[in-house]
Protein backbone atom coordinates (compact mmCIF):
# COMPACT_ATOMS: atom_id res chain seq x y z
CA UNK A 1 0.00 0.00 0.00
CA UNK A 2 2.48 2.84 0.87
CA UNK A 3 4.32 1.70 -2.60
CA UNK A 4 0.96 1.83 -4.05
CA UNK A 5 0.82 5.98 -2.37
CA UNK A 6 4.28 6.88 -3.35
CA UNK A 7 4.28 6.26 -6.87
CA UNK A 8 0.48 7.58 -7.00
CA UNK A 9 2.05 10.60 -5.45
CA UNK A 10 4.75 11.23 -7.76
CA UNK A 11 2.38 10.74 -10.11
CA UNK A 12 -0.15 13.14 -9.40
CA UNK A 13 2.09 15.89 -8.62
CA UNK A 14 4.03 14.98 -11.88
CA UNK A 15 0.84 15.91 -13.66
CA UNK A 16 0.14 19.04 -12.72
CA UNK A 17 4.14 20.16 -13.53
CA UNK A 18 3.25 18.89 -17.15
CA UNK A 19 2.03 21.00 -19.57
CA UNK A 20 -0.33 18.33 -20.94
CA UNK A 21 -2.44 17.78 -18.11
CA UNK A 22 -3.16 21.60 -17.88
CA UNK A 23 -3.75 21.62 -21.72
CA UNK A 24 -6.47 18.60 -21.55
CA UNK A 25 -8.10 20.49 -18.73
CA UNK A 26 -8.50 23.70 -20.19
CA UNK A 27 -10.07 21.99 -23.61
CA UNK A 28 -12.16 20.50 -21.58
CA UNK A 29 -13.51 23.16 -19.45
CA UNK A 30 -13.55 25.20 -22.86
CA UNK A 31 -15.46 23.02 -25.07
CA UNK A 32 -17.53 21.65 -22.33
CA UNK A 33 -18.24 25.96 -21.49
CA UNK A 34 -19.53 25.92 -25.64
CA UNK A 35 -21.43 22.64 -25.39
CA UNK A 36 -23.72 24.58 -22.68
CA UNK A 37 -23.78 27.96 -23.94
CA UNK A 38 -25.24 26.35 -27.08
CA UNK A 39 -27.42 23.95 -24.61
CA UNK A 40 -28.83 26.83 -22.82
CA UNK A 41 -29.60 29.46 -25.74
CA UNK A 42 -31.73 26.22 -27.80
CA UNK A 43 -33.31 26.21 -24.40
CA UNK A 44 -33.89 29.57 -24.21
CA UNK A 45 -35.54 29.57 -27.28
CA UNK A 46 -37.87 26.90 -26.95
CA UNK A 47 -38.93 27.98 -23.90
CA UNK A 48 -40.11 31.65 -25.62
CA UNK A 49 -41.71 29.47 -28.69
CA UNK A 50 -43.74 27.56 -26.08
CA UNK A 51 -44.37 30.67 -24.25
CA UNK A 52 -45.54 32.39 -27.13
CA UNK A 53 -48.05 29.12 -28.62
CA UNK A 54 -49.49 29.75 -25.30
CA UNK A 55 -48.79 25.91 -24.40
CA UNK A 56 -48.76 25.62 -20.08
CA UNK A 57 -48.50 22.07 -20.43
CA UNK A 58 -45.34 21.99 -22.52
CA UNK A 59 -43.54 24.44 -20.69
CA UNK A 60 -44.06 22.06 -17.61
CA UNK A 61 -42.50 18.75 -19.12
CA UNK A 62 -39.76 20.94 -20.33
CA UNK A 63 -36.72 20.88 -17.91
CA UNK A 64 -33.04 21.92 -17.34
CA UNK A 65 -32.13 18.24 -16.84
CA UNK A 66 -32.93 16.50 -19.55
CA UNK A 67 -32.60 19.66 -22.09
CA UNK A 68 -28.98 20.78 -20.95
CA UNK A 69 -27.38 18.85 -18.49
CA UNK A 70 -28.41 15.24 -20.14
CA UNK A 71 -26.95 16.61 -23.28
CA UNK A 72 -23.65 18.67 -22.18
CA UNK A 73 -22.75 15.28 -20.62
CA UNK A 74 -22.73 13.43 -23.32
CA UNK A 75 -20.71 15.91 -25.34
CA UNK A 76 -18.71 16.07 -22.35
CA UNK A 77 -18.14 12.53 -22.91
CA UNK A 78 -16.78 12.71 -26.56
CA UNK A 79 -14.71 15.72 -25.36
CA UNK A 80 -13.22 13.34 -22.83
CA UNK A 81 -12.77 10.45 -25.83
CA UNK A 82 -10.64 12.57 -27.52
CA UNK A 83 -8.55 13.87 -24.55
CA UNK A 84 -7.74 11.28 -22.23
CA UNK A 85 -5.72 9.40 -24.33
CA UNK A 86 -3.64 12.29 -24.80
CA UNK A 87 -3.29 12.37 -20.64
CA UNK A 88 -2.67 8.52 -20.34
CA UNK A 89 -0.55 7.90 -23.10
CA UNK A 90 2.72 9.27 -21.53
CA UNK A 91 2.01 7.20 -18.02
CA UNK A 92 4.36 4.11 -19.20
CA UNK A 93 5.35 5.22 -22.51
CA UNK A 94 7.48 7.76 -21.06
CA UNK A 95 9.12 6.06 -18.38
CA UNK A 96 10.13 3.04 -20.80
CA UNK A 97 11.66 5.42 -23.13
CA UNK A 98 13.74 7.60 -20.86
CA UNK A 99 14.89 4.73 -18.85
CA UNK A 100 13.43 5.80 -15.78
CA UNK A 101 11.33 1.81 -16.45
CA UNK A 102 14.18 0.06 -15.04
CA UNK A 103 14.30 2.30 -11.79
CA UNK A 104 10.71 1.48 -11.07
CA UNK A 105 11.12 -2.34 -11.84
CA UNK A 106 14.07 -2.87 -9.87
CA UNK A 107 12.78 -1.57 -6.90
CA UNK A 108 11.45 -3.73 -4.62
CA UNK A 109 7.89 -2.90 -5.03
CA UNK A 110 5.58 -5.28 -7.39
CA UNK A 111 4.22 -4.72 -10.49
CA UNK A 112 0.65 -4.69 -9.40
CA UNK A 113 1.48 -1.75 -7.07
CA UNK A 114 3.08 0.24 -9.92
CA UNK A 115 -0.07 -0.27 -11.84
CA UNK A 116 -2.57 0.77 -9.04
CA UNK A 117 -0.51 3.37 -8.11
CA UNK A 118 -0.32 5.12 -11.69
CA UNK A 119 -4.14 4.43 -11.65
CA UNK A 120 -4.85 6.01 -8.79
CA UNK A 121 -3.27 9.10 -9.73
CA UNK A 122 -4.98 9.26 -12.87
CA UNK A 123 -8.18 8.68 -11.62
CA UNK A 124 -7.52 11.28 -8.95
CA UNK A 125 -6.72 13.86 -11.93
CA UNK A 126 -9.88 12.87 -13.37
CA UNK A 127 -11.83 13.42 -10.12
CA UNK A 128 -10.56 17.03 -10.49
CA UNK A 129 -11.39 17.34 -14.09
CA UNK A 130 -14.93 16.14 -13.26
CA UNK A 131 -15.50 18.34 -10.33
CA UNK A 132 -14.60 21.44 -12.24
CA UNK A 133 -17.12 20.59 -14.29
CA UNK A 134 -19.91 21.31 -11.60
CA UNK A 135 -19.51 24.74 -12.66
CA UNK A 136 -22.04 24.15 -15.52
CA UNK A 137 -24.59 22.53 -13.04
CA UNK A 138 -23.87 25.67 -10.36
CA UNK A 139 -24.41 28.74 -12.96
CA UNK A 140 -27.66 26.58 -13.52
CA UNK A 141 -28.70 26.15 -10.08
CA UNK A 142 -27.61 30.02 -9.26
CA UNK A 143 -30.52 30.66 -12.24
CA UNK A 144 -33.03 27.81 -12.18
CA UNK A 145 -33.69 24.62 -10.37
CA UNK A 146 -32.21 21.66 -11.50
CA UNK A 147 -33.18 18.36 -9.90
CA UNK A 148 -29.93 17.69 -7.87
CA UNK A 149 -29.89 14.23 -7.83
CA UNK A 150 -30.13 13.92 -11.12
CA UNK A 151 -27.33 16.10 -12.02
CA UNK A 152 -25.47 13.62 -9.42
CA UNK A 153 -26.04 10.47 -11.10
CA UNK A 154 -25.48 12.15 -13.99
CA UNK A 155 -21.94 13.36 -13.03
CA UNK A 156 -21.20 10.35 -11.29
CA UNK A 157 -21.66 8.27 -14.71
CA UNK A 158 -19.03 10.83 -16.15
CA UNK A 159 -16.07 10.18 -13.46
CA UNK A 160 -16.89 6.20 -13.78
CA UNK A 161 -16.43 6.85 -17.92
CA UNK A 162 -13.58 8.97 -17.55
CA UNK A 163 -12.08 6.28 -14.81
CA UNK A 164 -12.76 3.75 -18.04
CA UNK A 165 -11.27 6.04 -20.03
CA UNK A 166 -7.75 5.79 -17.85
CA UNK A 167 -7.55 2.23 -17.24
CA UNK A 168 -7.77 1.47 -20.72
CA UNK A 169 -5.55 4.45 -21.67
CA UNK A 170 -2.67 3.00 -19.45
CA UNK A 171 -3.42 -0.27 -20.96
CA UNK A 172 -1.78 1.13 -24.50
CA UNK A 173 0.54 2.74 -22.77
CA UNK A 174 1.82 -0.11 -21.12
CA UNK A 175 2.85 -1.76 -24.37
CA UNK A 176 5.01 0.49 -26.28
CA UNK A 177 7.46 3.29 -25.51
CA UNK A 178 5.79 5.54 -28.25
CA UNK A 179 3.28 8.01 -27.27
CA UNK A 180 1.33 8.75 -30.42
CA UNK A 181 1.09 4.89 -30.65
CA UNK A 182 -0.61 4.57 -27.40
CA UNK A 183 -1.99 7.82 -27.65
CA UNK A 184 -3.80 6.32 -31.11
CA UNK A 185 -4.51 2.83 -29.82
CA UNK A 186 -6.54 4.14 -26.53
CA UNK A 187 -8.30 7.11 -28.69
CA UNK A 188 -9.37 3.37 -31.23
CA UNK A 189 -10.05 1.57 -28.37
CA UNK A 190 -12.41 4.04 -26.61
CA UNK A 191 -14.23 5.12 -30.24
CA UNK A 192 -15.17 1.27 -30.58
CA UNK A 193 -16.13 0.85 -27.40
CA UNK A 194 -18.49 4.31 -28.04
CA UNK A 195 -19.90 2.76 -31.33
CA UNK A 196 -19.87 -0.93 -30.93
CA UNK A 197 -23.41 -1.14 -30.42
CA UNK A 198 -23.91 0.52 -33.95
CA UNK A 199 -24.73 -2.65 -35.83
CA UNK A 200 -27.11 -4.19 -33.15
CA UNK A 201 -28.94 -0.99 -33.03
CA UNK A 202 -31.76 -3.13 -35.56
CA UNK A 203 -31.16 -6.47 -35.07
CA UNK A 204 -31.73 -9.22 -31.34
CA UNK A 205 -29.95 -12.39 -30.82
CA UNK A 206 -27.17 -13.28 -28.27
CA UNK A 207 -24.29 -11.57 -30.38
CA UNK A 208 -26.22 -8.22 -30.67
CA UNK A 209 -27.07 -7.75 -26.95
CA UNK A 210 -23.73 -8.54 -25.80
CA UNK A 211 -22.23 -5.51 -28.40
CA UNK A 212 -24.83 -3.81 -26.86
CA UNK A 213 -23.93 -4.68 -23.65
CA UNK A 214 -20.35 -3.21 -24.06
CA UNK A 215 -21.03 -0.39 -25.47
CA UNK A 216 -20.36 2.45 -23.09
CA UNK A 217 -23.02 5.62 -24.19
CA UNK A 218 -25.44 2.54 -23.66
CA UNK A 219 -24.72 2.47 -19.91
CA UNK A 220 -23.76 5.95 -19.64
CA UNK A 221 -27.14 7.28 -20.67
CA UNK A 222 -28.52 5.68 -17.81
CA UNK A 223 -26.48 7.29 -15.85
CA UNK A 224 -27.20 10.95 -17.06
CA UNK A 225 -31.23 10.44 -17.52
CA UNK A 226 -30.63 9.90 -13.57
CA UNK A 227 -30.76 6.26 -13.00
CA UNK A 228 -27.43 4.75 -10.58
CA UNK A 229 -28.01 1.49 -12.01
CA UNK A 230 -25.70 -0.87 -9.99
CA UNK A 231 -25.28 -3.11 -12.96
CA UNK A 232 -24.19 0.19 -14.82
CA UNK A 233 -21.80 0.83 -11.87
CA UNK A 234 -20.71 -2.86 -12.05
CA UNK A 235 -20.08 -2.69 -16.13
CA UNK A 236 -17.63 0.26 -15.58
CA UNK A 237 -16.04 -0.87 -13.24
CA UNK A 238 -15.33 -4.26 -14.74
CA UNK A 239 -14.05 -2.14 -17.65
CA UNK A 240 -11.66 -0.68 -15.57
CA UNK A 241 -10.74 -4.06 -13.52
CA UNK A 242 -9.93 -5.51 -17.19
CA UNK A 243 -7.50 -2.83 -18.34
CA UNK A 244 -5.92 -2.54 -14.94
CA UNK A 245 -5.37 -6.32 -15.23
CA UNK A 246 -4.31 -6.15 -18.85
CA UNK A 247 -1.47 -3.55 -17.65
CA UNK A 248 0.02 -5.75 -15.14
CA UNK A 249 0.41 -8.30 -17.57
CA UNK A 250 1.76 -6.23 -19.90
CA UNK A 251 4.54 -4.59 -17.42
CA UNK A 252 4.94 -8.38 -15.97
CA UNK A 253 5.77 -9.93 -19.56
CA UNK A 254 8.16 -7.04 -20.50
CA UNK A 255 10.36 -8.31 -18.10
CA UNK A 256 10.45 -11.31 -20.38
CA UNK A 257 11.28 -10.21 -23.62
CA UNK B 1 27.66 -10.74 -1.89
CA UNK B 2 26.92 -11.72 -5.48
CA UNK B 3 26.96 -15.07 -6.41
CA UNK B 4 26.38 -15.38 -10.35
CA UNK B 5 25.63 -19.18 -11.19
CA UNK B 6 25.42 -20.57 -14.69
CA UNK B 7 23.56 -17.82 -16.46
CA UNK B 8 22.32 -17.55 -19.56
CA UNK B 9 19.94 -15.06 -21.31
CA UNK B 10 18.41 -15.93 -24.59
CA UNK B 11 16.78 -13.20 -26.89
CA UNK B 12 14.51 -15.55 -29.62
CA UNK B 13 17.55 -17.01 -31.26
CA UNK B 14 20.38 -14.65 -30.09
CA UNK B 15 22.19 -15.88 -27.24
CA UNK B 16 22.86 -12.45 -25.26
CA UNK B 17 24.81 -14.46 -22.46
CA UNK B 18 25.98 -17.50 -21.62
CA UNK B 19 26.60 -19.93 -18.92
CA UNK B 20 28.39 -17.00 -17.10
CA UNK B 21 29.64 -17.54 -13.57
CA UNK B 22 31.41 -15.35 -10.83
CA UNK B 23 31.24 -13.99 -7.71
CA UNK B 24 31.82 -10.80 -6.11
CA UNK B 25 32.55 -10.67 -2.10
CA UNK B 26 32.07 -8.44 0.46
CA UNK B 27 34.04 -5.06 0.43
CA UNK B 28 35.32 -6.30 -3.03
CA UNK B 29 34.87 -4.00 -6.36
CA UNK B 30 34.57 -5.89 -9.37
CA UNK B 31 35.31 -4.03 -12.69
CA UNK B 32 33.11 -5.91 -15.22
CA UNK B 33 34.72 -5.68 -18.62
CA UNK B 34 34.35 -6.43 -21.90
CA UNK B 35 33.86 -5.32 -26.01
CA UNK B 36 30.39 -3.49 -26.79
CA UNK B 37 27.68 -6.72 -26.65
CA UNK B 38 29.55 -8.82 -25.19
CA UNK B 39 26.55 -8.81 -22.71
CA UNK B 40 27.70 -6.37 -20.22
CA UNK B 41 24.25 -4.67 -19.42
CA UNK B 42 22.50 -7.67 -19.95
CA UNK B 43 23.90 -9.82 -17.11
CA UNK B 44 23.62 -6.54 -14.92
CA UNK B 45 19.98 -6.02 -15.58
CA UNK B 46 19.74 -10.17 -14.79
CA UNK B 47 21.95 -9.26 -11.25
CA UNK B 48 19.49 -5.86 -10.65
CA UNK B 49 16.11 -8.36 -11.48
CA UNK B 50 15.12 -6.18 -14.26
CA UNK B 51 14.30 -9.44 -15.89
CA UNK B 52 14.94 -12.92 -15.58
CA UNK B 53 17.40 -15.33 -17.22
CA UNK B 54 16.62 -18.08 -19.19
CA UNK B 55 18.45 -20.26 -16.53
CA UNK B 56 20.75 -20.01 -14.41
CA UNK B 57 20.68 -18.41 -10.76
CA UNK B 58 21.95 -14.92 -9.23
CA UNK B 59 22.33 -14.98 -5.34
CA UNK B 60 22.10 -11.74 -3.31
CA UNK B 61 23.36 -11.91 0.17
CA UNK B 62 22.00 -15.89 -0.56
CA UNK B 63 18.85 -14.64 -1.92
CA UNK B 64 17.83 -15.24 -4.53
CA UNK B 65 16.98 -12.42 -7.18
CA UNK B 66 14.18 -14.11 -9.40
CA UNK B 67 12.36 -16.43 -6.70
CA UNK B 68 12.92 -13.65 -3.53
CA UNK B 69 12.81 -11.11 -5.32
CA UNK B 70 11.79 -7.80 -3.69
CA UNK B 71 14.10 -8.92 -0.79
CA UNK B 72 16.52 -9.15 -2.73
CA UNK B 73 16.14 -5.96 -4.91
CA UNK B 74 15.84 -4.28 -1.84
CA UNK B 75 19.41 -5.07 -1.22
CA UNK B 76 20.90 -3.93 -4.48
CA UNK B 77 21.67 -0.23 -5.36
CA UNK B 78 21.54 0.18 -9.14
CA UNK B 79 22.81 3.02 -11.37
CA UNK B 80 21.77 1.84 -15.14
CA UNK B 81 23.71 2.88 -18.66
CA UNK B 82 21.92 5.86 -18.41
CA UNK B 83 20.75 7.53 -15.03
CA UNK B 84 17.03 6.65 -14.55
CA UNK B 85 16.09 10.50 -13.59
CA UNK B 86 12.46 12.29 -13.65
CA UNK B 87 13.52 15.25 -15.90
CA UNK B 88 10.58 17.50 -14.32
CA UNK B 89 11.28 16.38 -11.02
CA UNK B 90 13.84 18.72 -8.67
CA UNK B 91 16.72 16.43 -6.99
CA UNK B 92 15.53 16.44 -3.35
CA UNK B 93 12.16 15.72 -4.57
CA UNK B 94 13.49 12.72 -6.87
CA UNK B 95 15.86 11.15 -4.14
CA UNK B 96 12.78 11.30 -1.92
CA UNK B 97 10.70 9.25 -4.02
CA UNK B 98 13.70 7.01 -4.86
CA UNK B 99 13.93 6.70 -0.91
CA UNK B 100 10.48 5.78 -0.17
CA UNK B 101 10.02 3.59 -3.17
CA UNK B 102 12.95 1.24 -2.26
CA UNK B 103 11.71 1.05 1.26
CA UNK B 104 13.74 3.77 3.70
CA UNK B 105 11.96 4.70 6.71
CA UNK B 106 9.74 7.47 7.25
CA UNK B 107 11.96 8.78 9.87
CA UNK B 108 14.88 7.93 8.24
CA UNK B 109 14.53 10.11 5.27
CA UNK B 110 15.69 13.36 5.89
CA UNK B 111 18.96 12.27 7.26
CA UNK B 112 19.25 9.57 3.78
CA UNK B 113 18.74 12.50 1.88
CA UNK B 114 21.29 14.75 3.69
CA UNK B 115 23.79 12.24 3.71
CA UNK B 116 23.48 11.23 0.10
CA UNK B 117 23.45 14.58 -1.08
CA UNK B 118 26.81 15.33 0.61
CA UNK B 119 28.42 12.09 -0.12
CA UNK B 120 27.86 12.50 -3.84
CA UNK B 121 28.58 16.84 -3.87
CA UNK B 122 25.13 17.65 -4.52
CA UNK B 123 24.24 19.36 -1.36
CA UNK B 124 23.96 22.91 -3.92
CA UNK B 125 21.67 21.52 -6.63
CA UNK B 126 18.98 19.81 -4.44
CA UNK B 127 16.54 22.13 -5.75
CA UNK B 128 17.50 21.97 -9.02
CA UNK B 129 15.25 20.21 -11.68
CA UNK B 130 16.92 16.92 -13.08
CA UNK B 131 16.65 17.49 -16.34
CA UNK B 132 18.77 20.71 -16.76
CA UNK B 133 21.58 19.57 -14.73
CA UNK B 134 24.87 18.75 -16.36
CA UNK B 135 25.69 15.01 -17.29
CA UNK B 136 27.95 14.95 -15.12
CA UNK B 137 25.50 15.89 -12.52
CA UNK B 138 23.21 13.87 -13.78
CA UNK B 139 25.42 10.69 -13.39
CA UNK B 140 26.14 12.11 -9.25
CA UNK B 141 22.36 12.28 -9.22
CA UNK B 142 22.22 8.42 -10.66
CA UNK B 143 24.54 7.32 -7.83
CA UNK B 144 22.63 9.12 -5.70
CA UNK B 145 19.45 7.42 -6.23
CA UNK B 146 21.81 4.21 -6.16
CA UNK B 147 22.89 4.76 -2.74
CA UNK B 148 19.98 6.53 -1.12
CA UNK B 149 18.68 3.40 0.64
CA UNK B 150 22.23 2.08 1.70
CA UNK B 151 21.96 -0.95 0.15
CA UNK B 152 25.43 -3.73 0.57
CA UNK B 153 25.55 -4.41 -2.75
CA UNK B 154 26.01 -1.84 -5.65
CA UNK B 155 25.49 -2.32 -9.50
CA UNK B 156 26.56 0.66 -11.38
CA UNK B 157 26.79 0.00 -15.67
CA UNK B 158 29.20 2.54 -16.60
CA UNK B 159 29.22 5.02 -14.00
CA UNK B 160 32.20 7.34 -15.55
CA UNK B 161 30.98 7.17 -19.56
CA UNK B 162 30.43 11.03 -21.35
CA UNK B 163 32.31 12.66 -18.42
CA UNK B 164 35.47 15.31 -18.39
CA UNK B 165 38.32 13.82 -17.39
CA UNK B 166 38.07 15.65 -13.58
CA UNK B 167 34.63 14.32 -13.32
CA UNK B 168 36.22 11.03 -14.19
CA UNK B 169 38.51 11.65 -11.55
CA UNK B 170 35.63 13.05 -8.88
CA UNK B 171 33.29 10.13 -9.35
CA UNK B 172 35.84 7.23 -9.09
CA UNK B 173 37.13 8.64 -5.93
CA UNK B 174 33.38 8.45 -4.58
CA UNK B 175 32.84 5.23 -5.51
CA UNK B 176 35.92 3.68 -3.82
CA UNK B 177 34.52 6.07 -1.05
CA UNK B 178 31.68 3.98 -0.97
CA UNK B 179 33.04 0.62 -1.11
CA UNK B 180 33.80 -0.53 2.88
CA UNK B 181 31.56 -3.12 3.87
CA UNK B 182 30.02 -2.80 0.47
CA UNK B 183 30.23 -5.26 -2.14
CA UNK B 184 30.04 -3.17 -5.97
CA UNK B 185 29.79 -4.35 -9.01
CA UNK B 186 31.25 -2.11 -11.88
CA UNK B 187 31.19 -2.13 -15.75
CA UNK B 188 32.93 0.33 -17.33
CA UNK B 189 35.76 0.71 -21.06
CA UNK B 190 38.13 2.35 -19.07
CA UNK B 191 40.33 -0.26 -18.06
CA UNK B 192 42.95 2.02 -16.44
CA UNK B 193 39.50 2.64 -14.01
CA UNK B 194 39.90 -1.22 -13.13
CA UNK B 195 43.39 -1.27 -11.93
CA UNK B 196 42.40 1.98 -9.71
CA UNK B 197 40.11 1.14 -8.37
CA UNK B 198 38.71 -2.47 -8.16
CA UNK B 199 39.78 -5.71 -6.61
CA UNK B 200 38.77 -8.25 -9.08
CA UNK B 201 38.16 -8.29 -12.73
CA UNK B 202 35.94 -10.08 -14.76
CA UNK B 203 35.79 -9.99 -18.31
CA UNK B 204 33.60 -11.04 -20.82
CA UNK B 205 33.32 -11.97 -23.99
CA UNK B 206 30.68 -12.78 -26.58
CA UNK B 207 28.29 -13.91 -23.72
CA UNK B 208 31.18 -15.73 -22.08
CA UNK B 209 33.59 -15.23 -18.93
CA UNK B 210 36.86 -14.98 -20.30
CA UNK B 211 39.00 -14.31 -17.41
CA UNK B 212 38.31 -14.02 -13.63
CA UNK B 213 40.77 -12.83 -12.11
CA UNK B 214 42.26 -10.87 -8.83
CA UNK B 215 43.66 -7.58 -9.47
CA UNK B 216 46.73 -8.64 -6.97
CA UNK B 217 46.84 -11.84 -9.16
CA UNK B 218 47.85 -9.67 -12.67
CA UNK B 219 51.81 -9.84 -12.38
CA UNK B 220 53.29 -6.65 -12.45
CA UNK B 221 54.59 -5.15 -15.81
CA UNK B 222 51.71 -6.57 -16.77
CA UNK B 223 49.28 -3.77 -18.04
CA UNK B 224 45.15 -4.85 -17.56
CA UNK B 225 45.36 -4.00 -21.29
CA UNK B 226 47.12 -6.96 -22.61
CA UNK B 227 45.35 -8.96 -20.05
CA UNK B 228 41.66 -7.93 -21.56
CA UNK B 229 42.89 -8.14 -25.38
CA UNK B 230 44.56 -11.59 -24.44
CA UNK B 231 41.37 -12.93 -22.66
CA UNK B 232 39.40 -11.75 -26.03
CA UNK B 233 42.14 -13.20 -28.46
CA UNK B 234 41.91 -16.69 -26.65
CA UNK B 235 38.36 -16.73 -26.86
CA UNK B 236 38.42 -16.37 -30.65
CA UNK B 237 37.16 -13.36 -31.19
CA UNK B 238 36.15 -12.11 -34.56
CA UNK B 239 38.23 -9.02 -34.08
CA UNK B 240 41.10 -11.61 -32.70
CA UNK B 241 43.33 -11.01 -35.45
CA UNK B 242 43.23 -7.09 -34.97
CA UNK B 243 43.28 -7.59 -31.43
CA UNK B 244 46.77 -9.66 -31.33
CA UNK B 245 48.01 -7.13 -33.55
CA UNK B 246 47.09 -4.19 -31.18
CA UNK B 247 48.39 -6.37 -28.68
CA UNK B 248 51.94 -6.93 -30.33
CA UNK B 249 52.31 -3.19 -30.54
CA UNK B 250 51.30 -2.70 -26.87
CA UNK B 251 54.17 -5.58 -26.35
CA UNK B 252 56.44 -3.72 -28.21
CA UNK B 253 55.76 -0.30 -26.47
CA UNK B 254 56.29 -1.93 -23.23
CA UNK B 255 59.28 -3.55 -24.18
CA UNK B 256 61.09 -0.31 -25.81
Amino acid sequence: MRNTLTIAGKELTGYFVQPVAYVVLTVFILLGGWFFFAMLRQFDEMVQLVQMMGQPETLKQMNLNNRVIDPLLHDLSIVLVIVMPALTMRVFAEEKRTGTYELLLTAPVRTGEIVAGKFLAAAAFTLVMVALAWIFPLILMVFGNPELGVMFAGYLGLFLLSLAFVSVGLFTSSLTQNQIIAAISSFGILILLFVISWPAEAGGGAVWSVLKYLSLPEHFSTMTRGVIDTSDVVFFLSVVATALFLTQRSVESARWR
Amino acid sequence: MIEVKHLTKAYGSFVAVKDISFRAERGQILGFLGPNGAGKTTTMRIITGFMPATSGTVEIDGLDIFTNSLEARRRIGYLPENPPLYSDMRVEAYLRFVAKLRGVKRAEIDDALDHVLKVTGLADMAHRICGQLSKGYRQRVGLAQALVHNPPVMVLDEPTIGLDPRQIHEIRELIRGLAGDRTIVLSTHILPEVSQICDKVVIINDGRVALEEQIKDIPAGTSLEEVFLNAIAREGHPEAASAEETLEEVGAGHSA
